[in-house]
């Protein structure tokens, strides 16, 4: 496939495993910020193969892992509905709310179908008029825009019968939370190259300057994650701090003008929750009041509805063993959790990062099996 | 979950002009694709999409570009025989 074999090869690959041994001459921790990214080091066994110095750790780039407890609950009690068609990308489905997921719900014969885009969702609410179609819009800013603008085609064809659950995250608010914690280890990030074709990135110089961290915006094929890497320890070893792009064939500095007018059209950015981490300040989006009609947390009036978590998933209660949200920090690695591997597999998941396949414990469970299992 | 893949554009319909889209080919696998946000895309265009919508063009001088420093890179090393 074109833009993708060039990417993947081995001789390139091998290049840049020694130019990295090479320049590197102390320790270093880098976070890849996002779960695709976490994917391409566990399948192609990238940390195994880097210099003893070296330490990757993963970040919380997975928005079906960071979708707090109470959007799935509220996904659920509308998915519920016999009048209602809950649409979402495939990867929710097995998340669980407090005592369900929406996968359950499917088999139980609730109408709960997997689109490939939110346009197809825009359709089906188009041939069944007399239910109400609801889409789960959850994702970075790569899939904001998609979601936005299928808000916009449903007004735009002047459906009523159309909404999201919107809970949309954003990059950057996380980066600086990350770098703000004092206990912080993370010396460079590997930035998500396919946020940054959407919104470019001059937002990340500032928060470089501030916390003297190199970023390097970067893709997700082997060899753009290796030259990422490389381009990061340069910069840490030569005691620099800037961005820098590696993913110049997709990501602008700009990024897409047009799809960032539209973001800023229907969103307004509000605080928002993470699961495994906590509220932080201005790091999601939520749909602009000129939209409200297709706002499913107003249309089935569940705005300010809260929902407990159950402690099993909230990573600090002893009996769960999970440390879902020291992981998603970079705090820990999925092999220093008791449960993992044992009481916490991709069946049996306890915390999120388990279920979604780009989550980093079912990265580390498909590719790297028990290895390290329980310490 | 911004999983984007490459893919060819191989028809442009620009019929509702408020939500451009086009044929884009992924390997032998084909997909409707809203090319909107994309005001130069042209037949033939290598586009990065997602979730049905492309993001971006391929910029494919860049994309030379990387692969070339790949070859000098491993050049460079051979050189050296570490």
């Amino acid at each position: 496939m074109k833009y993708v074999d060039e990417f993947r090869s081995a001789k390139a690959a091998e290049v840049y495993f020694r130019l990295i041994k090479r320049t590197i001459t102390k320790p270093h921790v880098i976070m890849e910020i996002c779960g695709g990214q976490t994917h391409t080091i566990m399948k192609y066994g990238i940390e195994e193969m880097l210099p003893k110095e070296l330490t990757i750790v993963h970040g919380p780039g997975c928005p079906v892992c960071v979708t707090p407890l109470e959007m799935i609950d509220k996904a659920l009690a509308i998915a519920s509905l016999d009048d209602v068609i809950f649409t979402s990308f495939g990867d929710m489905l097995r998340v669980r709310g407090s005592k369900d997921d929406l996968l359950s719900m499917k088999a139980g014969g609730h109408d709960v179908r997997i689109v490939f885009s939110p346009l197809d969702a825009v359709n089906i609410a188009a041939m069944n008029k007399d239910k109400k179609v609801v889409f789960f819009a959850v994702g970075f800013e790569t899939t904001a825009p998609a979601n936005a603008m299928a808000v916009i085609e449903a007004k735009r064809r002047g459906l009523k019968n159309f909404s999201i659950l919107c809970s949309h995250v954003l990059v950057p608010p996380a980066i600086e939370a990350l770098l703000s914690n004092r206990g912080t280890r993370i010396q460079a990030f590997l930035a998500a190259g396919h946020v940054c074709t959407v919104m470019g990135y001059e937002e990340y110089i500032p928060l470089c300057e501030k916390y003297k961290t190199p970023i390097v915006v970067t893709g997700f094929e082997p060899v753009d994650i290796l030259q990422g890497i490389y381009m990061a320890v340069k910069q840490l070893e030569e005691e620099q701090y800037k961005v820098e792009n590696q993913y110049g064939r997709v990501v602008s500095k700009e990024g897409n003008i047009a799809a960032k007018e539209l973001l800023k059209d229907v969103f307004n950015i509000v605080d928002r929750k993470w699961r495994g981490i906590g509220t932080i300040p201005q790091s999601g989006f939520r749909l602009k009041d000129f939209y409200s009609e297709f706002d499913a947390e107003k249309v089935f009036g569940l705005e300010g509805k809260t929902y407990s978590e159950d402690p099993r998933f909230r990573g600090d209660d002893n009996e769960s063993k999970c440390i879902a949200g020291e992981v998603l920090q970079g705090l820990k690695k999925p092999s220093a959790c008791s449960a993992y591997g044992s009481l916490c597999t991709p069946e049996h998941p306890l915390g999120a990062p388990m279920v979604s396949s780009e989550g980093v414990c079912a990265a580390y469970f498909h590719y790297k099996k028990r290895e390290g299992a329980a310490g | 979950m911004c999983l984007s893949i490459p893919g060819q554009v191989v028809s442009i319909d620009e019929t509702v002009p408020e939500l451009k889209m086009g044929k884009v080919d992924f390997a032998g696998i084909r997909k409707d694709v809203c090319l909107q946000w994309l005001e130069d895309v042209k037949v033939g265009d290598y586009v990065l999409v997602h979730v049905g919508f492309a993001l971006s063009k391929v910029d494919e001088k860049e994309a030379l570009s990387t692969i070339e420093m790949f070859k000098e890179m491993e050049g460079l090393i051979d050189e050296r025989k570490e």
